[in-house]
């Protein structure tokens, strides 16, 4: 039987197959799948702020930033096993859920940004993206296939 | 000096609650004009919650809810976050147009409007009675709405918020409406400056 493991925000899990992972109702935070297909190793990060270089206030959970969290995901990712160099990444989130020109609330846009270059950094290539719009997303990842599973309350079912 | 919510005493609470009280008391008011009918408030329980305690208070991070986001600006900036249910907007709905909404993600365009402009009146004359109770001004932007996942919407003030704690304001206020009882939820995310302003303006020591 596979189980599924909750990714809260500004947390991180990693499985292994047949395990499922799941997080619920992103807005304006980025889910980040990270896959080994050949170990069929499964990460989840999800991340509500783009780098923690540019907190204000000092840094008091590396989960919440894209930089600090992706990192400790292919941390716990390759001490479980999976190698970095075979990993792929697919993303999802970072939509605007109100609709209003400020920074703030551009957070979505920023922090699909910080992903992609922390991303790149790493020399991890992003497969599959569903970014941006204005509505939440329930992102599942799936260790055996290493697929994403995007719900939204307003339309039906992608994979990715 | 208050840098987080956390920080806040019982005596702060109380007196967020007692201005908590006052704004609903005067939203109330408000909305029985709107829709000439009688309207009761019981006293609102204020509380700071986790925001992942929140989510579940109001149906769980995948529950469907309206969303009114609310910015504030003046002597007190921040947000104010309106999460209305479906009972409450249907009730709304039912009083103007004498007809239920089915499901809030199809509201149509008049419903939409009207039930913004409610968030509109209650969150103004809330706002109103705090301005006028401490002397400050407090101006307020136009609402914004959206229909989604409450998760999706928390996460607005989760991340605006994220530098000074991971908790915040919670209102939870019980209208009567014509003897039917709905629930409406506001998020307070005030900047802790603001509120310090708040305080030191009524007089209790911070």
């Amino acid at each position: 039987m596979a189980n599924t493991v909750t990714v809260g925000i500004a947390d991180l899990n990693v499985v292994k197959a047949p395990d499922v992972l799941v997080t619920y109702a992103l807005g304006s935070c980025v889910g980040i799948c990270l896959y080994d297909p050949d170990k069929k190793i499964a990460g989840l990060a999800h991340i509500m702020l783009p780098l923690s270089t540019e907190a204000a206030q000092g840094v008091n959970n590396k989960r919440r930033y894209a930089d600090t969290g992706i990192e400790e995901l292919i941390q716990k990712m390759t001490m479980l096993g999976a190698n970095k160099a075979r990993l792929t990444a697919k993303i999802a989130g970072g939509a605007q859920m109100f609709s209003v020109n400020s920074t703030v609330f551009n957070i979505g846009e920023r922090n699909v940004a910080a992903v992609k270059k922390v991303l790149s950094s790493h020399r991890i290539r992003i497969i599959a993206e569903e970014t941006g719009a204005n509505f939440g997303r329930t992102q599942y990842f799936y260790g055996e296939t290493g697929i994403m599973e995007i719900r939204a309350a307003t339309r039906p079912t992608k994979t990715y | 000096m208050i840098k987080n919510i956390e920080q806040l005493q019982d005596m702060h609470l109380d007196v967020l609650k007692e201005l908590g009280s006052i704004g609903s008391g005067n939203a109330a008011s408000a909305l029985s004009e709107v829709l000439q009918c009688n309207t009761d408030i019981a006293v609102p329980s204020v509380k700071v919650l986790d925001f992942s305690d929140a989510v579940n208070f109001l149906g769980g991070p995948e529950h469907i809810a309206i969303g009114m986001l609310i910015n504030m600006s003046g002597d007190i900036t921040g947000m104010m976050l309106y999460v209305l249910q479906h009972s409450f907007a249907s009730r709304m709905t039912k009083a103007l147009f004498g007809s239920e909404i089915e499901n809030l993600l199809e509201m149509n365009d008049m419903e939409k409007s009207f039930i913004s402009e409610v968030g509109n009146i209650m969150g103004g004359s809330y706002i109103n009675a705090i301005a006028a109770l401490t002397g400050m001004t407090i101006d307020i932007s136009v609402p914004v709405m959206t229909v989604d996942m409450v998760g999706a919407i928390l996460s607005v003030p989760v991340i605006e918020f994220a530098q000074v704690g991971n908790k915040a304001l919670f209102i939870d206020d019980s209208f009567k409406i014509d003897g039917g009882e709905i629930k409406s939820n506001m998020i307070l995310v005030p900047e802790m400056e603001s509120l310090e302003t708040l305080f030191t303006r009524l007089g209790v020591s911070i």
